[in-house]
């Protein structure tokens, strides 16, 4: 019914002009999250335009202290200011949730992808090597994988998050294109002879990357505060690293004294994910011919 | 009128989508009378449905009502919402068209019977409800043994009589039935029928059916009321309608329906078969090891330019035979030529290329096309793809095909969402006849569509075979359709092929018994025709 309405209000002049961009470019929940990440993309890249205070440069007799004429987010426990540790830490925190729902990305649409598609017995060696990740104890890994490291830097922090994220994605992905993979379009495509590779780039995957794309948006938030888990084992960055995960690590057993120094990196660490979802709704919808105006 | 059980006055149902109101309902008056059997028949978007479900205030909740349903003295509208659930199932009961959906999968019949009685009846003890579960299974039709049966393990012809026998427990004034054989084939479409008629005359209600299918009409209705977008467009008695139709739309609906005539046959003498099937066996492993077979040893041969229906009903194994040409099925053993190449033996790229020459057209005109890609990309993508045509000579061969289908060549920007079902199936085909074929294979092309929708489909198939000369595999479960466009026909029962020949020998006069079933079932749209046949199937 609601199809047959539009088919009959839509004007050949609107046709023309539509498409990603035509359908984003008026969305204010486009450009506010946005704008949010590219400050937070700028901070991470020079933090000096944003805080000329050495974040190091600490003054251990103003432990703890709230906010004051020059440290406009207080001081923490070593009595480093807040604020040029929030703005320094942006780029190992946004590193690290960013290469690593990279990477658990590329190894879940891959490996859920032929699971999904293939079916079979590719798909039940598939399900064991994931449930294989998702039964191996999450701290438990991250702490032999680590500590056999030595070298602690982002990259290998990320790997070692990815390695132990990617399964749920790689589940919701062999589900998705599963479902997909039984779409009448895709018998279609399969029935005119179009090679597989076409069938998965044009069909299966266009349609049943939505919700896996949403579900990794949060995966990134997930993943900064996991740092900071790792770190606060000893295992993740160490210091003199700086990033938000650290100072919410060690805030955190002080929050009653010391409350700001929680709460600002928290802030910063809520705006990046809340613009990631925000921002993957937005084009997700874009995207899906259905969503646009 | 102080016999009518439910009468509607000047009933408006406003839907609100996306900020603009769309009226579904237009001042829609008619009343149902006691004990008769009214069909309201209409094609989709004619608002039947939605008229339907205001009488039991079932109404989404984008929709607003005006007017007035009055049954019993009191106007539904009006109700709050526990008048309206004392009303629902007691006094009115509805029956909706997916019988398997319908039912609750993780209790047994048996229960959701005994269930619904107490409900309602809650004076009466589990052993005195058990006895009229037992009791309503019977008037259905149904062995009393099926009581400790789930839903999955009855057919769906035995799901829609049990919500049958759930409508009727608690003996309803009126009974709604929204399409209820439409998910259904043909001879159990019949067996349905015949037990809800069988049920007016043990129940003192009326019963208000709501179809699509003038042969269901001709069948069971007393009266009919005929709506088109929102509004009636006739009532009239049965005989009456059928014979002398006032309104111009009613003519037209009864001309759409589909009706065999003679024809000339188009098949061209060639030496090599466009389609060759040998001793076709297609069998799927089903659970733990057991081979169910779904195809067994059929032999079929079309020759260039020829149409042949391949009729059966579900599970029969037409699709089956469609989906093992195309490649979507395992060829257990025998061997499939498409113009004179052998499938199973060929190599990778042969077998590509004679994909290429294969035209599909599928059933779900919504499901087929990719969603995410404009209907141009979708017509010209088995160009691209197998012809490597690309640019503005690729735009220029869209817009031809399009064209070809009788759609504007414009549209081509468009999505599928935004066209209409008999639309997209025009983009179907001319997708399907994209790469010139010698072979199209059509399954159920039309069976999605209304009728006045499927006559010009069927129409647009048979002029553009016409034109191009392919050999057409028309997969149906509908006698009328392939009568309208096949020269010969196929019968399967079982994955069996029982009878095949020229569409005339088959159809005016079949040899095999389930061919005599199959059409003897299929309801045609003549009142007297249809109460002689349930005469003699009464009597006999």
């Amino acid at each position: 019914m609601t199809d047959a309405v539009l088919a009959r209000t839509l004007d050949e002049d609107v046709i023309a002009r539509r498409g990603v961009w035509v359908t984003v470019r008026r969305r204010v929940l486009f450009w506010l999250p946005l704008a949010v990440l590219a400050v937070l993309l700028l901070m991470a890249i020079v933090p000096q335009l944003f805080s000329s205070a050495d974040p190091r440069a600490c003054d251990i007799s103003a432990s703890a202290r709230p906010s004051s004429p020059g440290h406009p987010f207080g001081q923490d426990l070593q009595g480093c200011d807040v604020y040029a540790n929030v703005v320094h830490g942006a780029r190992a925190s946004l590193s690290v949730g960013l290469v690593c729902t990279l990477i658990a990305l590329v190894i879940a649409v891959g490996v859920g992808t032929v699971a999904g598609y293939v079916g079979g017995w590719a798909d039940s060696i598939l399900a064991r090597l994931t449930d294989v990740f998702l039964g191996f104890p999450f701290l438990l890994g991250a702490i032999v994988v680590l500590n056999s490291l030595g070298k602690r830097s982002v990259l290998s922090v990320s790997l070692v998050l990815a390695v132990f994220s990617w399964p749920t994605l790689a589940r919701m992905v062999r589900t998705t294109v599963r479902a997909t993979r039984d779409a009448e379009y895709v018998q279609a495509a399969k029935a005119m002879g179009f090679p597989t590779t076409r069938i998965l780039s044009h069909y299966v995957l266009p349609n049943s990357i939505g919700p896996v794309l949403a579900v990794a948006t949060l995966t990134v938030g997930g993943v900064i505060v996991a740092e900071s888990t790792l770190t606060f084992l000893g295992l993740g960055l160490r210091a003199p690293s700086i990033s938000w995960g650290l100072q919410l690590a060690t805030a955190q057993s002080r929050f009653q004294q010391a409350p700001h120094t929680l709460i600002y990196p928290a802030i910063f660490l809520a705006a990046t994910v809340l613009s990631l979802i925000t921002l993957g709704d937005v084009l997700r919808d874009a995207v899906n011919p259905k969503g646009r105006s | 009128m102080s016999d009518e059980v439910l009468r509607f006055e000047e009933l408006t149902v406003d839907f609100t989508v996306g900020g603009t109101t769309q009226r579904a309902v237009d001042g829609v008056s008619f009343g149902v009378r006691a004990g008769e059997v009214l069909a309201v028949v209409g094609e989709s978007g004619s608002g039947k449905s939605v008229t339907a479900l205001a009488a039991l205030g079932l109404l989404p909740s984008n929709a607003r009502a005006g007017g007035r349903i009055s049954f019993g003295g009191a106007d539904v509208l009006e109700m709050s919402r526990a008048e309206l659930t004392a009303l629902r199932g007691r006094r009115i009961a509805m029956i909706f068209q997916d019988p398997s959906g319908a039912l609750d999968p993780v209790f047994t019949i048996g229960a959701q019977l005994v269930e619904m009685i107490r409900t309602h009846q809650p004076s009466l003890s589990r052993g005195a409800a058990r006895e009229r579960a037992i009791e309503l299974l019977r008037m259905v039709e149904i062995p009393e043994n099926r009581l400790k049966y789930y839903p999955h393990q009855l057919s769906g012809g035995q799901c829609q009589r049990v919500m049958i026998a759930i409508a009727l427990a608690c003996d309803p004034e009126l009974l709604i039935a929204d399409e209820p054989t439409t998910a259904l084939d043909v001879t159990v479409q019949q067996e349905v029928l015949d037990v809800l008629l069988a049920m007016r005359s043990k129940i003192s209600g009326a019963i208000m059916i709501i179809t699509h299918d003038m042969g269901v009409v001709a069948d069971v209705a007393d009266r009919v009321v005929v709506m088109r977008k929102g509004a009636v467009v006739e009532t009239a008695d049965v005989h009456e309608l059928f014979d002398h139709p006032t309104q111009e739309y009613t003519q037209a609906l009864l001309d759409a329906v589909p009706r065999g005539g003679p024809r000339e046959s188009t098949s061209v003498d060639a030496d090599v078969a466009a389609l060759r099937i040998d001793d076709l066996v297609v069998e799927y492993r089903g659970r733990r090891g057991r081979t169910v077979q779904a195809v067994g040893h059929v032999d079929l041969l079309l020759n260039p330019g020829e149409v042949v229906g391949l009729v059966g009903e579900s599970g029969s194994g037409k699709s089956t035979i469609g989906k093992a040409v195309l490649g979507l099925a395992p060829i257990t053993s025998g061997e499939v030529h498409v113009a004179g190449q052998a499938l199973t033996s060929s190599s990778a790229s042969d077998l590509r290329k004679t994909r290429a020459r294969i035209g599909v057209v599928f059933q779900n005109p919504a499901g087929s096309l990719n969603p995410r890609g404009t209907i141009g990309q979708s017509v010209g993508e088995p160009l691209a793809v197998h012809g490597g045509v690309r640019g503005a000579e690729l735009r220029r061969r869209v817009e031809e095909l399009l064209d070809s289908v009788e759609l504007p060549g414009a549209w081509a920007g468009r999505y599928p969402h935004e066209l209409s079902g008999g639309q997209r199936q025009r983009v179907s085909i001319a997708r399907a006849i994209s790469l010139d074929p010698g072979l199209l294979i059509a399954d159920e092309p039309t069976s999605a569509l209304d009728v006045s929708v499927q006559a010009t489909v069927l129409e647009l198939l048979r002029s553009l075979q016409d034109r191009l000369h392919f050999a057409c595999l028309f997969i149906s479960h509908d006698l009328a359709v392939v009568d309208q466009v096949c020269d010969r026909v196929a019968v399967m029962s079982q994955g069996r092929l029982v009878e095949q020949g020229d569409r005339e020998s088959v159809l005016r006069a079949p040899q095999d018994p389930y061919t005599v079933r199959l059409l003897e079932a299929a309801p045609v749209p003549d009142p007297r025709e249809q109460s002689r046949r349930r005469g003699l199937r009464l009597a006999g």
